[in-house]
């Protein structure tokens, strides 16, 4: 025991080298595993992409710019060249060439990778040279490069080595080395991962960019209980957390030492409606949001200010259409909400046929989105004012969301960041289209319109931008003046930190230490 | 002897029995994890095909035999979240637990036993008040409250420990201990004085009123007549009968620290089964909320049977039925 404290006596000064910047960072959960094609979670994804790279990556206004990948062309629409980056070298050595891609491509859409659907319209991959690889696509698409942002190059030598070729896959059971290891091109390395408790990891020195930042070190923790988080932070024990309870955010903001960055995410919180021929409050009765002056005098009688300034404490963004200005597809003439006006929603509701109001359900969780349950209490009030009951339900997403996907709710709460592609597709493919097995993954409400059904199909294959994002918009107008939907907000994130910590904040929520500067 | 001991463990299969029953209708209402696990943005056919990976296609009897089967064999299944067996995920997390209960119980030991003694001597002292006092208003505050109240002055405030995590471990093969290490032992301590808080009352509280119990008999008297040193009386003759129960009612209490150490995991995030149970019923990560309660329930049934055919033994009246 002696001989042991004395070792570590002796080791310690120089596990701490002088220079070391080590930035901490607590978050409130954890990440699921390192293997890139065994999870579909964004927050995982986001801590991966410290220890790999994809072919093409976000920068700091979040467009897409070459990674390992430096330039691409479409050869065919259906067939997209791709030049790789020479010289780079993955962590544990192994040099960086066509062979990884291929075998990483293969992984991806291999059916037993569970975030297959990420690129689902890769359809194969192929060797050209060395620094060459074409991606072969099921027919046009062009949103490849956004998913390509998401998808992980791993090591080929490395995979054969430890077995790994093939995707681990919790739903199958399936385990791989890859899982609690990680060895990509990435800025930093991983040292160790101890799942609930920690992971660490070191500077990558060889990495092929140029730092933007001054680390040597970065430790993330993920601290689950709020109250515990902001211990962490206030004592010093890390330099950042994220995200911050917001009832202490004003706490936090006082306290000397330590600053609050917060600003709207790519979150939108909306609420959806019940299109099917009956309400499930009203049974037997005719549903009356098939009818487009009630949906519009719903959307009148909330008071998006109040709700932005009182619940959200000025923080929110608040909405007039699915998508936040930076995802592709936002127009600024489609994002106004309808004016917060009783007696208009009210002769709107007596033009329908409904002079005295109705009955609906409304649903929300109450631990998914920033003060979600507040928010639902509001809006049943407000809808009170005119001769709407409401039937409110609260719930824990635990359930919520499980009803939510079986159709069983009315006017329920729902949030989208359109993660990872960041592109307003995203809203018409799983909310706006019919549900039919392929498209409206998460329209279990029975919304369906032919023009925004053919406008999704014309969008998924349009390779000119410029007409795609025509199509894009002219779908969120039909969604805006059909009020198909209400728009609340875009929901704030807050980061607390150090204020020795420099790091920029990004809507779609990534931490990303390689922008971090921190001060001695 | 040997019809009792198969009857106790007939009786015990038939509540394990029961609690993975009890267990499976729960999750019924915990949740479907299919939503959970799939990525924004899912196609129903993406969703479809999970539920049928998963097996949550089949009827919920068919399910639960299927589980009972798999853990007869020794199978728990895979973690739904952790994306590993949970066998082994178990395994992994349990020296942290019982770390902490250890030193939980060895801290509630420690200071509840002199404590007791100290009340039941002077029962109109200040310190035996203010030490009855303190103890009843510790042991009414809800667990989290206490925690965040310690993080709260010894983290935040005077900044002498840490706030959360089990600092660095040693890994000895199968066991990873914090014990070793100077940031190991030092998040030890606000956990465990928080887990230990209503152990020690209860030990507290116990030693006080079989001391008193005993000092009032007969053989005590007659010690103090016959002129023995006061310490050998009160520390070897009356101490020694006093801590007969509480030897039970410790042992007992071992199984209720690992099944309720949950509250205090979570808010110190210490990495052990409880956050595990936790962070499985946000999820909702079926595999390991199934495996835990079986855990928990055979740790229970197993204690109960342990102390009971203790108590036949000792006690031969119990064996006449």
């Amino acid at each position: 025991m002696k001989t042991l404290l004395a070792g570590l006596a002796v080791l310690a000064p120089l596990s701490t080298p002088a220079l070391a910047e080590t930035f901490r960072w607590a978050a409130s959960g954890d990440v699921i595993t390192y293997d890139p094609n065994a999870q579909v979670d964004s927050f995982t994804q986001s801590v991966q992409h410290m220890v790999f790279d994809p072919l093409v990556r976000r920068n700091k206004e979040l467009k897409l710019e070459p990674a390992l990948a430096t330039s691409w062309e479409i050869v065919e629409p259906t067939r997209w060249r791709f030049k790789l980056r020479q010289g780079v070298k993955f962590h544990e050595g192994q040099p960086f060439n066509a062979d990884d891609v291929v075998a990483t491509i293969q992984r991806q859409i291999d059916p037993g990778a569970r975030n297959r659907e990420n690129l689902s319209a890769v359809t194969g991959v192929e060797k050209v040279d060395d620094y060459t690889v074409d991606l072969i696509l099921r027919g046009p698409y062009p949103l490849l490069l956004n998913d390509l942002a998401a998808i992980y190059i791993m090591s080929k030598p490395w995979m054969v080595e430890h077995d790994a070729l093939k995707p681990g896959n919790t739903a199958t059971g399936v385990v791989t080395y890859a899982n609690n290891h990680a060895n990509g091109t990435g800025p930093f390395k991983l040292k160790s991962y101890e799942p609930d408790s920690r992971s660490v990891f070191e500077v990558n020195k060889e990495w092929w960019d140029t730092p933007q930042h001054n680390l040597t070190e970065v430790e993330f923790r993920p601290i689950a209980s709020d109250a515990t988080r902001v211990a962490a932070l206030l004592s010093g024990e890390v330099d950042m957390i994220a995200p911050v309870p917001l009832q202490d955010v004003d706490r936090i903001a006082a306290t000397e030492g330590l600053k609050v960055v917060q600003d709207p995410s790519l979150r939108t919180i909306m609420l959806a409606l019940n299109f099917k021929k009956e309400l499930h409050a009203a049974p037997g009765v005719p549903n009356p949001m098939l009818n487009v002056k009630v949906r519009q005098a719903l959307w009148h009688a909330i008071d998006l200010n109040t709700i932005q300034k009182r619940l959200m404490r000025g923080k929110s963004r608040v909405a007039g259409m699915l998508v936040a200005p930076a995802v592709t597809g936002h127009d600024d003439a489609i994002d106004v909400p309808l004016e917060y006006d009783v007696d208009k929603a009210k002769a709107l509701l007596a033009e329908a046929g409904y002079p005295d109001g109705f009955k609906t359900g409304l649903a929300c969780s109450n631990d998914r989105y920033i003060a979600d349950e507040q928010i639902c209490l509001a809006i049943s009030s407000m809808w009170a004012k005119i001769g709407v009951q409401v039937d409110l339900s609260v719930e824990s997403k635990t359930t919520y969301f499980p009803r939510m996907d079986n159709g069983e709710l009315d006017v329920y709460m729902l949030g989208w960041a359109s993660l990872p592609a960041m592109d307003g597709y995203s809203v018409l493919q799983a909310l706006l289209a019919t549900n039919d097995g392929t498209y409206g993954g998460s329209n279990p409400n029975g919304l369906s319109d032919p023009r925004i059904d053919a406008l999704t199909r014309s969008a998924s294959v349009e390779l000119d931008e410029t007409k795609r994002v025509d199509m894009l918009k002219e779908a969120f107008r039909i969604t805006h003046d059909e009020a198909l939907f209400i728009p609340l907000h875009q929901q704030p994130v807050a980061w607390a930190m150090s204020n020795k910590v420099d790091i920029p904040q990004f809507p779609d929520e990534y931490v990303r230490p390689w922008f971090a500067q921190v001060k001695k | 002897m040997l019809r009792l001991f198969s009857m106790r463990l007939l009786q015990a299969i038939l509540v394990m029995i029961a609690v993975t029953a009890i267990a499976f209708i729960m999750f019924r209402f915990v949740g479907d994890p299919v939503s959970a696990m799939v990525r924004e943005g899912a196609t129903q056919a993406e969703k479809d095909a999970l539920r049928l990976a998963l097996g949550l296609d089949k009827p919920l009897l068919v399910q639960f035999l299927d589980f009972v089967g798999k853990v007869l064999t020794g199978d728990f299944g895979t973690s739904f979240r952790y994306q590993q067996p949970v066998a082994s995920l178990l395994m992994s997390r349990l020296p942290a637990t019982l770390e902490l209960v250890v030193v939980a119980t060895v801290m509630a030991l420690a200071i509840g036993i002199p404590l007791g003694v100290l009340c039941a001597l002077k029962p109109n002292s200040f310190l035996s008040r203010l030490t009855q006092a303190t103890t009843l208003v510790g042991v009414s505050m809800p667990t989290f409250v206490t925690g965040l109240l310690l993080i709260l002055v010894f983290a935040v405030n005077l900044r002498w420990l840490p706030s959360s995590g089990r600092g660095d471990l040693v890994d000895l093969g199968l066991w990873q201990t914090g014990f070793l290490t100077v940031s190991g032992l030092k998040s030890l301590i606000l956990p465990s004085i928080t887990l230990a808080l209503f152990q020690l009352t209860l030990i507290m509280r116990l030693v006080r009123s079989e001391m008193i119990d005993v000092l009032s008999s007969d053989y005590i008297r007659f010690a103090f007549a016959r002129g023995l040193p006061r310490a050998y009386i009160y520390g070897r003759l009356a101490l020694r009968n006093a801590l007969m129960p509480v030897v039970t009612v410790t042992g007992l209490q071992i199984g209720q620290l690992v099944a309720f150490a949950i509250v205090t995991e979570t808010v110190f995030q210490w990495p052990g089964m409880g956050l595990l149970f936790t962070n499985a019923v946000g999820y909702p990560d079926v595999p390991v909320l199934a495996a835990y309660l079986l855990f928990v329930g055979f740790l229970f049934v197993m204690i109960n049977m342990i102390v009971d055919i203790l108590y036949t033994l000792i006690d031969p009246r119990l064996r006449t039925r």
